[in-house]
This record gives C-alpha cells, structure tokens and sequence, in this order.
C-alpha cells in the first residue's frame, strides 16, 4: 500500500502547563483535500507550524511526506509548499524577482527557474504584469500567484492556512478550482478555512476543538452522522 | 431623520481609488450591512464617517451632524469598533471599560445596563489582562468599550474576520440585542452569508458601490434563472458546466454548483441532458432563487462590463 | 480634567507593566554614569614608565627616584639600550620611557647641561601627551631643586605653575556628568515618549482615542506626564551618584539647576512629541531618536569632541542641537558655581527652542489619521 503524506501518532504540544494539542492521531491521504477545521484557539494553528517542521512536538510521533516530523524537519520543509493569507509575496519584488527568489530558495537550477517562470506567468495569463511589484497586485491575482510559487518545486504535499479570507467570491471560487487542479496532478492539499462552504470542497475535513480532533470524515458521511444540511451546521453541532 | 447620510464621497491614496462617489442612507434603528472583499474600501469609508479621516470630495451626516465640521460633537455620539483588536493588551478588561469611560465623560455604572448583557460574560475574567483573552473574548470586551457611552450609531468594522463560524453566529446576536436597544448599528463583513441577517445592505467592491437595498430587494433584482446542480464528479463537471451554451457562469457553491443561465436559449431539462450526454448521468438539479453571494458576483461582473464599456467610450 | 487624569494614570500603568521600559528608564542612567566614569575615564593613573641610562648615576637615582615617587608614575623596569624600548611598548610593558643621556651627572654638574629623553607611545596622542607632560614637570622640579643645589642659591628664573580652576584634579567626570545628564535627560524624554505615542498608532488604539470626544492634546500631554516624572528621578539619580560617587561638586544653585533641567525635559518631550507625528510606526521612531538625536549629541554636545575644535559649519550644526546648550549651561551652574546671569544667554537659547518646539508640535499635531 502507498504510504500516507502525512501520518500523526499521539502528537501533543504544551506550552507550560497549557496543552495546545492534545494527543492527536490522524493520516493525509496522498493526493486528497484535507480540510483542518477548528474554533479559534483550538490548536489548529499550533498544529500546523509542527507538520511544516516549524516546532517540535512535546509527545507523539509521525511523517510529514515520509520524514519525521522530530528529526528530519529540515528535509520536510524542502518537500512542502507552504501559502498563507498573511505572508506569501514580497511586495517590493516584481513578480519575476517573487518567482527567482522562491525557485532559489527551493534550490532550483537557474535553467528550471527560467523554464518555471516561463511556464508560470503562462498558466496564470500574467507575462505583461511580470516586471509589477507583486505589492501593486490586485488580491485575487496575488493569491493565485502565492499559491503558484508555493508550488514550483513541486511540493507533495501543500500547506494552505486560510487561503481564502476577506477575498471577494468570485476569486475565491478560482483559487479552489486552483486547488482542485493542483490535487488531479496529484498534490496532496492541506486547508484551513473559516468559510464552511469550502468545507464542503475537501474530500476529508476534521473539525478541532480544545486540542482534540473531536471528527474526522468526508463532508458527505459527517452530514448524514450529525443530521445536517451543510457543514455549517456539522461545525456548529460540533463545537458547541 | 437618516441616521447616516453620505452623499457623493470619493477618497484617492496617491493613485490608488479607494472610494468611488459613494453615496449611502441608513435608516434610524437598523442594522445595515456594507458587504464586500478586503481592499473594497470599506475601513476607508468607516474612518471619513467616524470623523477620523477626510474625504477628497463629497459630503456626510451622522445623526444630522456634519462629518467634517461637527466632528467634536459626533464623537460624543458614535461608537466605533476598528477592525483589529485595538484595545490595551496590557490593561486589565476592567481597567480598558473604565478608561474608555472616562473618555467619554461617562462611567460603567452609570451605563451598565446598556452593556451588561455581553460585559456579564466578560466580568469574572475582570481582572485579567486584554492580551489574554481569548479571541471571542477580546471582541466581547471591544465591543463593550464600544457601547459604554451608549452611543446613537455604532460603527463596526469587520467584527466577524478571522473568527469561526460559532462565534460569528454569537456574535450576529448580540447585534440584533443591540439593534433592539434602540442603537443603530453600520456593520462591515467580507462574509456575504451574513448579509442575511442586516436589515439593509450596501454591497462595495474596487471602492464602488455596485448594489444596495434590502437583501430581498438586491435577491429580486438578479437577472438570471439559477439552477443548483448536484453529481458525483463536481470538478469535471464544472467544467463541463462552463462548456454548455446558455450557461452565463457555473461556481461551486458548497456542494452545489450554481448555474446561471438565460432561460431563452437553455433551460433545467437541457443543462440536465447535456451534461448526462457528457458522461454526468447520475446529476440532479434544481431550481434555486439566488443568495446575496450570487448576486454579488452577478454584480461585480456587470460593474466590470460597465466600466469596461465606459474605458471603450473614451477611447472612441 | 478626569479624562486628563485617567489618562496619566493609563499611561503609568503602562511603563510599569512593562519590565523593559522601567529597566532602561530606572538602569541606563546608572549604568552609563558608572560606564563613563570608570571605564571611559580620561585620566592617566598608575603610568609605568621604563628607565634607559646609568642607575647607579646620582643624578640619575634622583630622577628616578623622583618618579617612582610621583603619585601618578611608576618605575616599571630599566632598559640597557634606548633599541629596547620598541620592544618594552609593542609588548605593552611601558606606557612610556625615560631615556638619560650618557654619562648625565657629569655632564650635569660641571655644563648644567644634560641630556634626557622622553618617549611616549604616539598611537594614543591625548594619553602620551598627557604622561609626557607628567614626566616634563617631574624633571622640571627636579632641575629647579638642582639648580639651588649646585649653586646655594636661587637664580633668577621663571618656572611657569600650571593651576586648573574648577577641576584642579583634571577629573573627567567633571566634563561627562553634565554630558551625561543632556543625554539620559533627552533620551527618556525625546525617545520614551515618541515610542509611546507610535505605538498607539501600530496597535491601532489612537483611532479609538481619536474618536472619543477627549481634546488630543490632553492625551498627548497626559503621555508626557509620566516621562517628566521619570526624568525627574534620573535627574536625581544622576545628581546624587555624581555628587556622593564621582564626587563632583554641585558649586551653584541646585534650584537654579533643576529649573535649567526642567527646562531642558519640556525641550525634549517636544521634540518627542514632534517625532511621533512623523513616525508611522516603532521602528522609525527609534532610528530618528538613535541616528538623528542621540549620535548628533555625543559628537555635537562636546561630550567627546570639544566643539570649539570643529570645522566652522559643524560648529554651526552644533548650535541647534538643544543638549549642547543645557550641558554648557550644566557646567556653569554646578562647576563653575556661577549664577543665572552668566549662563542667562544659553537659558534664554534653551527657552526659545522650547517654546519654538512646542508650538510646531502642538500646531503639527492631528485631530484625525492622515
């Protein structure tokens, strides 16, 4: 059987005697959408910076694209993507220096890094706009390229902490239909929202509270297991 | 008396547009809604009607009062809520209400009834420092500091970004209290299924006003037929969607598509058809009335054409 | 008013609360007085100083004698050959060395005439030339003794005495309490209160302010309340460790004093107040304060460098600069113990850029975000 992108055994992180997570397990299927639900504070956030090898957890072991998530941290953030609301561009850069910069970070070769320029402003119909400064950028457009860099070495597995806020409806339909792309190429995707109909767009979603994962399951099956309509109602059920 | 009146405002950093001839009514007494994405221009228009900021033209009352000359006296009697946490995170929750009460001449015992229904359950942690608090919490406190002078209007800026679906529910309560204490409240969310629950809206995008009425009225003016379609496969056959001729625009929503089409050229049978032709056999459709994300987005749509049009004028 | 008064009361709790604040407004002063006087003192002690001639020449042993004697010199070692003394400085064993001429105290005796040779270690020029005069005046007294001794009689000669009014020890900390006292005073003012302002700005808390009906400038003046207060304890701090510490005299009025200083705070929380409104946020207020406040006053204030050395234009530059104005006026009052009429002009400077401060601040300061 293929292995996992990502598998979680036990994992937990105190901070003093507060526990952020609390001893979670839980596996990524290779190439699905994972949706990470949870109220503020239930340790989403915590969770996320130790899968991307940021942290280190206080207990539990697992694998983030095959590497453990205690000792080979450096080794994992060279085979993830990672894009978030807050920080994704250099508005200072143009949008080709963005484009160098993350290629040469990921340790691309000056050949790859033309053809992935290239290729890139191509797919995303930018090559007039490739000598803007990224900052000047309307958000939808800034977006799609955040998340197009954080793909360019070809991560496994892509780490997306609420992509999609405050961005008006439109783009964010495309910005999913981006991400439903990426996941046909076999990306394995890992989302975080607070729009409950993107929950609805994941193959599995678990829904945090308090440090636990209280549900783990496709939108479909937690409807029918909470006797909801929507995942509005299923999160609400939930967290209450 | 209009408890807000703005009338042609427009507001330029450098070369950025950031308000349009925005012009806007709100009633006294009700929740009004200014919908729209982040960098639409709403805080910029939340600061020229708090008095915080100048418009580069155009004028506006709060309350009859001019937002530009009687800006002393308006900030007696508004209450204003930014949009990140801006409290003191190293003052206690009680220290924050009564400084902010001083502020305003007032006291929280002199006003307590007006904010006990949400300080009540902020007050056991009155002692414990703002940067402390939960989320949910803080904006509770924020809120409070917002009321304690019992305002006539109160301004919220995005209360609702970057907290979860509960909180936000809980919070939407707490307005329509608010609402029934008599306070008007203007209220901005980039989440558009909130618009729900606004008595009337404004729907902002690129610092344009592109729609504005009560949701039912901004709902009867969509022009289209719309169609929510269900099936195993919702990728492929968005985009299979897309394809279909009669079919304006297809968008996910939830684990739906809505498909906007014009009832002349197509209709359900033949979207239907179509896609079971294309290999989506197993699809179920159903005839849907829009929600104001839909309208929204046929909205932004006909500003661009609009705009574009216009930039074709010019050039001829 | 109880606004006004909430306000202060706000704005203490804030530096209270927050541990880095007080440690720098309550340490920095301390720690920079002991820096100064300690360690970045100017003056020459315990200099060692290497001998290179015949000792067991008479003439020769009172010279050195002499030396050993002074309470600023010590004999640290003989050298047999001046090729020696390349050696003795590289391995920083001397800090200078006496070199007498061959067969000294029988040249000495019958001519009067002998040779001795002083060599200072050049490569700091303010401390050779400091010690080579300390071993000019021990040779000088030395002859002056002889002479009477050789002849039984006092010849007819002028030995200038060099005698330094104020400071007759030549103490350095005569010239950096009052240096200090401009900076630290400028520093919790000017930077303190900038910082504080700005940070309102960043966390978004001015909007609130500025939409609550309270006049702006009681807030801002309610902001200055707590550094005034703050600078009065370092005033004293500084006061009370240079007097019992560095035991520098306080020879003119203390009031006198303290209203130059007061003088001087109002200067700096203008100032202050003037950075904030250019600042957009911390990290601009603070590279104004270091580079355009606190550098320009340790070179400018004549702390370091006198200013009365500097190239014309720089001396100019130096005039607007309101630290050198209250360190001259420091001085005067509490070294030279001279009244407010001779440091009335420097006052009167001070006061101006006060009240010119001030006014540009008030009137540069907004009722609304820009």
């Amino acid at each position: 059987m293929e292995r996992n992108a990502v598998e979680i055994r036990n994992l937990t992180k105190k901070f003093g005697d507060f526990t952020a997570v609390d001893n979670i397990s839980f596996d990524v299927r290779k190439g699905e959408i994972f949706g990470f639900l949870g109220a503020n504070g239930a340790g989403k956030t915590t969770a996320m910076r130790i899968l991307c090898g940021l942290s280190l957890p206080t207990a539990g072991d697992g694998t983030v694209a095959g590497y453990d998530i205690n000792t080979q941290q450096e080794k994992i953030k060279r085979h993830i993507g990672y894009m978030s609301q807050k920080f994704s561009l250099y508005p200072d850069l143009t949008v080709k220096e963005n484009i160098r910069l993350f290629g040469g970070i990921y340790g691309l070769r000056d050949r790859q890094i033309r053809e992935k320029t290239d290729a890139l402003l191509g797919m995303l119909e930018m090559q007039s706009e490739k000598d803007k400064f990224a900052g000047s950028l309307p958000l939808g457009w800034k977006q799609k390229l955040a998340f197009s860099i954080a793909m360019i070495h070809d991560p496994e597995i892509i780490f997306l902490d609420e992509p999609t806020g405050g961005v008006d409806p439109e783009t964010r339909r495309r910005f999913w239909e981006m991400i439903y792309d990426a996941s046909e190429k076999g990306t394995t995707v890992f989302v975080t929202t607070h729009y409950m109909d993107e929950a609805e767009y994941c193959d599995r979603v678990s829904v945090m509270v308090d440090g636990r994962i209280a549900a783990l399951d496709s939108p479909e099956r937690l409807k029918s297991a909470y006797g909801a309509d929507n995942m509005d109602e299923v999160f609400r059920i939930i967290v209450r | 008396m209009n408890a807000i009146e703005i009338d042609s405002i427009s507001k330029n950093y450098g070369d950025v547009r950031a308000l349009r001839d925005v012009s806007l009514t709100v009633n006294q007494g009700e929740i009004f809604g200014l919908i729209g994405p982040d960098g639409a221009g709403k805080t910029t228009l939340f600061r020229i009607m708090t008095t915080l900021m100048l418009a580069d033209s155009g004028s506006g009352k709060v309350c009859g009062l001019d937002i530009v000359k009687d800006f002393a006296r308006l900030r007696r009697i508004i209450g204003y809520m930014p949009g990140r946490f801006s409290l003191y995170q190293d003052l206690s929750v009680k220290e924050n209400l009564d400084y902010f009460a001083t502020l305003f001449g007032t006291t929280v015992k002199e006003n307590y009834d007006n904010i006990k229904e949400i300080y009540s359950q902020i007050e056991p942690f009155a002692d414990r420092r703002a940067g402390k608090l939960s989320g949910g919490m803080k904006q509770k406190l924020a809120l409070c500091c917002a009321l304690v002078h019992k305002p006539s209007v109160l301004f919220l800026d995005e209360p609702t970004t970057g907290v979860d679906a509960v909180s936000r529910k809980d919070f939407w309560t707490m307005l329509a209290r608010i609402k029934a204490s008599g306070v008007t409240v203007f209220v901005s969310t980039p989440y558009m299924d909130e618009a729900a629950m606004c008595d009337r809206l404004a729907l902002i995008r690129d610092g344009v006003i592109i729609g504005t009425g009560t949701p039912e009225e901004i709902i009867s003016g969509f022009p289209f037929r719309l169609l929510s379609v269900k099936g195993r496969r919702m990728y492929p056959m968005l985009k299979q969607l897309r394809k279909t001729a009669g079919v304006i625009t297809c968008f996910s929503f939830g684990d739906f598509h809505h498909v906007t089409y014009s009832p002349e050229v197509t209709g359900k049978d033949r979207i239907l058809a179509g896609l079971a032709e294309a290999g989506f056999g197993d699809c179920t459709a159903k005839e849907i009335s829009p929600g104001i994300e839909d309208c929204f987005m046929w909205l932004s749509h006909r500003g661009d054409s609009d705009r574009q049009a216009g930039a074709g004028m010019q050039q001829l | 008013m109880k606004e006004f008064t909430a306000s202060v009361i706000k704005e203490f709790r804030h530096i209270f609360r927050d541990r880095r604040t007080i440690l720098i407004a309550m340490v920095m002063p301390v720690v920079q007085i002991i820096l100064f006087g300690f360690a970045v003192s100017t003056e020459v002690n315990d200099v060692r100083v290497a001998v290179c001639g015949d000792l067991v020449d008479p003439a020769v042993r009172n010279v050195v004698d002499r030396i050993d004697n002074n309470r600023y010199l010590r004999v640290s070692g003989s050298l047999s050959s001046p090729s020696e003394i390349t050696g003795v400085f590289r391995r920083n064993e001397a800090d200078v060395a006496v070199c007498f001429g061959r067969n000294f105290g029988g040249n000495l005796a019958p001519s009067g005439h002998a040779q001795v040779r002083i060599i200072g270690d050049g490569s700091d020029p303010n401390t050779a030339q400091m010690i080579t005069g300390y071993i000019k005046g021990v040779i000088q007294s030395e002859q002056t003794d002889a002479e009477v001794a050789f002849a039984g009689e006092r010849k007819a000669s002028m030995v200038p005495v060099v005698q330094l009014m104020y400071n007759p020890a030549m103490k350095s900390s005569y010239n950096f309490v009052p240096g200090v006292m401009g900076l630290i005073l400028m520093l919790i003012c000017t930077m303190m209160t900038a910082v504080s302002i700005v940070r309102e700005k960043e966390t978004g808390t001015l909007e609130l302010l500025l939409v609550s009906p309270v006049k702006p400038l009681w807030i801002m003046l309610s902001k200055m309340i707590p550094y005034l207060v703050l600078s009065a304890v370092n005033f004293a701090t500084i006061l009370l460790l240079s007097h019992y510490v560095m035991e520098v005299p306080v020879n003119g009025s203390l009031l006198l004093l303290c209203f130059a200083a007061l003088v001087f705070v109002v200067t700096s929380l203008a100032l202050g107040l003037l950075i904030s409104v250019i600042s957009p946020n911390q990290r601009t207020a603070l590279l104004i304060c270091g580079m355009g406040l606190t550098m320009p006053t340790m070179i400018f204030s004549g702390i370091i460098f006198p200013c009365e050395s500097m190239p014309e234009v720089l001396q100019w530059f130096s005039d607007i600069i309101p630290a050198k104005w209250f360190i001259i006026i420091v001085k005067k009052i509490m070294i030279q113990g001279t009244g407010l009429v001779s440091a009335a002009k420097e006052m009167t400077i001070l006061a101006g850029m006060a009240a010119l401060l001030l006014a540009v601040s008030v009137k540069s300061f907004r009722t609304r975000l820009q």
